[in-house]
């Protein structure tokens, strides 16, 4: 009450009630803060996302293409027996599992060369390296990949000039692999990095005055407590991976479809809404799963 | 290396026949532009109890981290148990250290946190599991092993700190402010507690604070550091009844220093008696008028400040012997103080040899 009454004897007028009034009903705040936020959420995610779901155990008339809204599992059904789905679906996470590994191996020395070895300014040069690339398009860098992986390419010119013999890269699940380790590089190693700055400097000093060496240190000490960092990072390189079509479409060969590229000929192509939203509910049920796995192992707090 | 030192010995004069744990020759360290430690030289003895006091910024904490190993000095050497150990990097230091923040690792349960030294030296497994089991009640924390850190309060944590570089059996145990984050009455708890887990284990410490409490009641001996040098290093009652110059005068116990006939003299406020209206001092005693200026009841003993007459101010404490109801009335009286002039030390000699031990 007398923070009340002293925003109202200071402030007055129409600001200090509303100021009051909101120290007084703090509901009335978190209305305030998060209304916008959680109605855009509501409306436009969750409220698709149960559409989806809906959707997908309507199916359509294969004649006319329209859709019957009888429920059943069929679409369900054709997703677990048909060779072709299994391997678009395993392919797609396999992939992103890949992708999330290699980011993880790759991001972790260079966050831990930011964030403990390197000076402030060689810190801030580190920091605009790795968030440049995200203004650009990702289109622009996923054609820049392919102007080194192609057949005729910056990467094959290069072994051609050391006598090795050609790599032929180009539109193979390799060059998917490694556009996407990439693109999404930066993803892992601004949550890793966070992680291991916030490790006191005693806790290194502690195990070296325990008997550790540098690398037993690492291991004992630093990976564990980066390791929600880690996994923070791995939540974003393996969702995006998950949910891209893009990256399939211009980089990948015959056979490297991705779930979201069989959802977008679903859509587009064969008219199948049903059947692609019961496809595009695979990621969502892997994600969901990945969020929970990630939560035990203290993640959304690194985060 | 052995060698080298054994032969290097003979140079400094030895002044203790006990051996020496560590000795720390000319090191100098400086961060930029500061010097955080200037030409330090100290010697201490197997199993003795000592304390690096000074205040912050005073290069305590600094010449600790360069014993255990986490700064390398500019110049100068160390030795550990007579080798030289300058170049050494920590984790081969037969040094261990409790870390101000404890520095306990979060992901580990307290028996780990505490097995952790023993299982990087690959000791066998029931080696650690009873070192543990000892090194836990030792500290008192007996069936609190699989806890975690953080289920701990402070002076647990604390306890474990202690229990995790004890168990190592180092030849010097190294403590950073231990005490510094716990409250009064359990700071007044653990010294006890270091200590005697001090005389049993007969390990020598070196203990870094900046509460001269802490200093008098715990330590063998004192270096009082100021601006990365040793101003004095002594027994406790060296440090406090014969300061060898005001910053030691001041930093341990009270500044009550005055100018008198030339001479700069330091007198404790206990030894100052307030002479009751009508008595006669003894002889020799010397005496001073002077006005109260400020009376400070503090439950045991009531302080009181008095401006001299002849210039200068003191501090006077005085044992509430009986009830100090009424004590008030002295404020802005004249009062005479009277001490004996062995009780005044003089601080005005040049301090040439400060750094002199």
């Amino acid at each position: 009450m007398t923070v009340g009454a002293l925003a109202r004897g200071r402030k007055g007028g129409r600001v200090g009630r509303i100021q009051a009034l909101l120290w007084r009903r703090p509901w009335m705040r978190a209305a305030l803060l998060l209304g916008p936020g959680l109605a855009w959420f509501v409306v436009i995610y969750l409220a698709s996302l149960v559409l989806l779901l809906i959707t997908a155990f309507w199916q359509i008339n294969p004649f006319t293409t329209a859709i019957e809204r009888v429920w059943n599992l069929d679409n369900f059904r054709t997703l677990v027996t048909d060779g072709t789905y299994r391997l678009i679906i395993l392919r797609t996470i396999g992939l992103a599992a890949a992708v999330t590994i290699t980011d993880a191996v790759l991001a972790f020395p260079f966050a831990y060369y930011m964030a403990r070895v390197a000076s402030r300014r060689v810190q801030t040069a580190l920091f605009a390296a790795v968030l440049l690339p995200l203004w650009a398009s990702y289109l622009a860098r996923v054609y820049a990949w392919i102007l080194i992986l192609n057949h005729d390419g910056v990467l094959n010119w290069s072994l051609l000039q050391l006598r090795l013999p050609p790599a032929n890269l180009g539109y193979t699940n390799w060059a998917m692999w490694i556009v996407f380790s990439y693109i999404w590089l930066p993803f892992m190693i601004i949550p890793t990095y966070a992680a291991l700055e916030r490790i006191p400097q005693s806790y290194l000093e502690a195990a070296a005055d325990l008997g550790a060496r540098q690398g037993r240190t690492t291991w004992d000490v630093i990976l564990p407590l980066a390791l929600p960092g880690i996994v923070a990072g791995s939540i974003f390189t393996f969702s995006l991976t998950l949910g891209d079509y893009v990256t399939p479409l211009l980089v990948g060969g015959a056979g490297s479809s991705f779930i979201g590229n069989v959802v977008y000929s679903n859509v587009g192509i064969a008219h199948n809404i049903p059947f692609a939203a019961a496809l595009a509910v695979v990621p969502v049920g892997v994600m969901a799963l990945y969020l929970l796995g990630a939560r035990r192992l203290g993640a959304f707090e690194a985060m | 290396m052995r060698e080298r030192a054994a032969l290097a010995t003979p140079q400094a004069p030895r002044e203790d026949l006990r051996p020496a744990a560590l000795r720390v020759e000319g090191v100098s360290k400086r961060y930029g532009r500061v010097l955080a430690v200037d030409n330090v030289s100290l010697t201490i003895a197997e199993g003795e109890f000592f304390t690096l006091l000074g205040p912050s910024g005073s290069g305590k904490t600094t010449l600790l981290r360069l014993i255990a190993g986490f700064e390398r000095p500019d110049s100068g050497r160390i030795e550990l148990g007579g080798k030289d150990v300058t170049a050494v990097p920590p984790y081969a230091r037969a040094t261990n250290t409790v870390f101000q923040d404890y520095a306990l690792f979060p992901h580990m349960s307290v028996a780990a946190n505490i097995e952790y030294g023993l299982k990087v030296r690959h000791l066998a497994r029931e080696d650690r599991r009873r070192r543990v089991a000892e090194g836990l009640t030792l500290v008192r924390l007996v069936g609190l092993g699989h806890r975690q850190p953080s289920q701990l309060s402070g002076g647990q944590r604390q306890r474990v700190a202690l229990a995790r570089a004890i168990v190592n059996q180092p030849e010097v145990l190294l403590l950073d402010e231990p005490l510094g984050a716990l409250d009064l009455k359990l700071r007044q708890e653990m010294q006890i507690e270091l200590k005697r887990i001090q005389r049993e284990l007969g390990i020598t410490f070196i203990y870094v604070t900046h509460d001269q409490d802490e200093a008098l009641t715990m330590s063998d001996r004192v270096a009082v550091l100021a601006g990365g040098r040793i101003e004095q290093l002594g027994s406790p009652v060296d440090l406090y009844e014969r300061p060898t110059n005001e910053f030691v005068a001041g930093f341990i116990g009270v500044s009550n220093v005055i100018d008198r006939d030339g001479r700069r003299l330091v007198v404790r406020p206990e030894r100052i008696r307030l002479l009751d209206p009508g008595e006669t001092p003894g002889p020799g005693t010397h005496l001073e008028d002077g006005t109260v200026q400020d009376v400070i009841y503090a439950g045991m003993v009531t302080r009181y400040a008095v401006q001299l007459d002849r210039g200068g101010r003191l501090l006077v404490v005085e044992q509430n012997r009986e009830s100090a109801a009424g004590a008030d009335d002295l404020r802005g009286r004249k009062v005479r103080l009277a001490w004996r002039p062995d009780q005044a030390f003089d601080i005005s000699a040049p301090q040439a040899e400060r750094s002199e031990q």
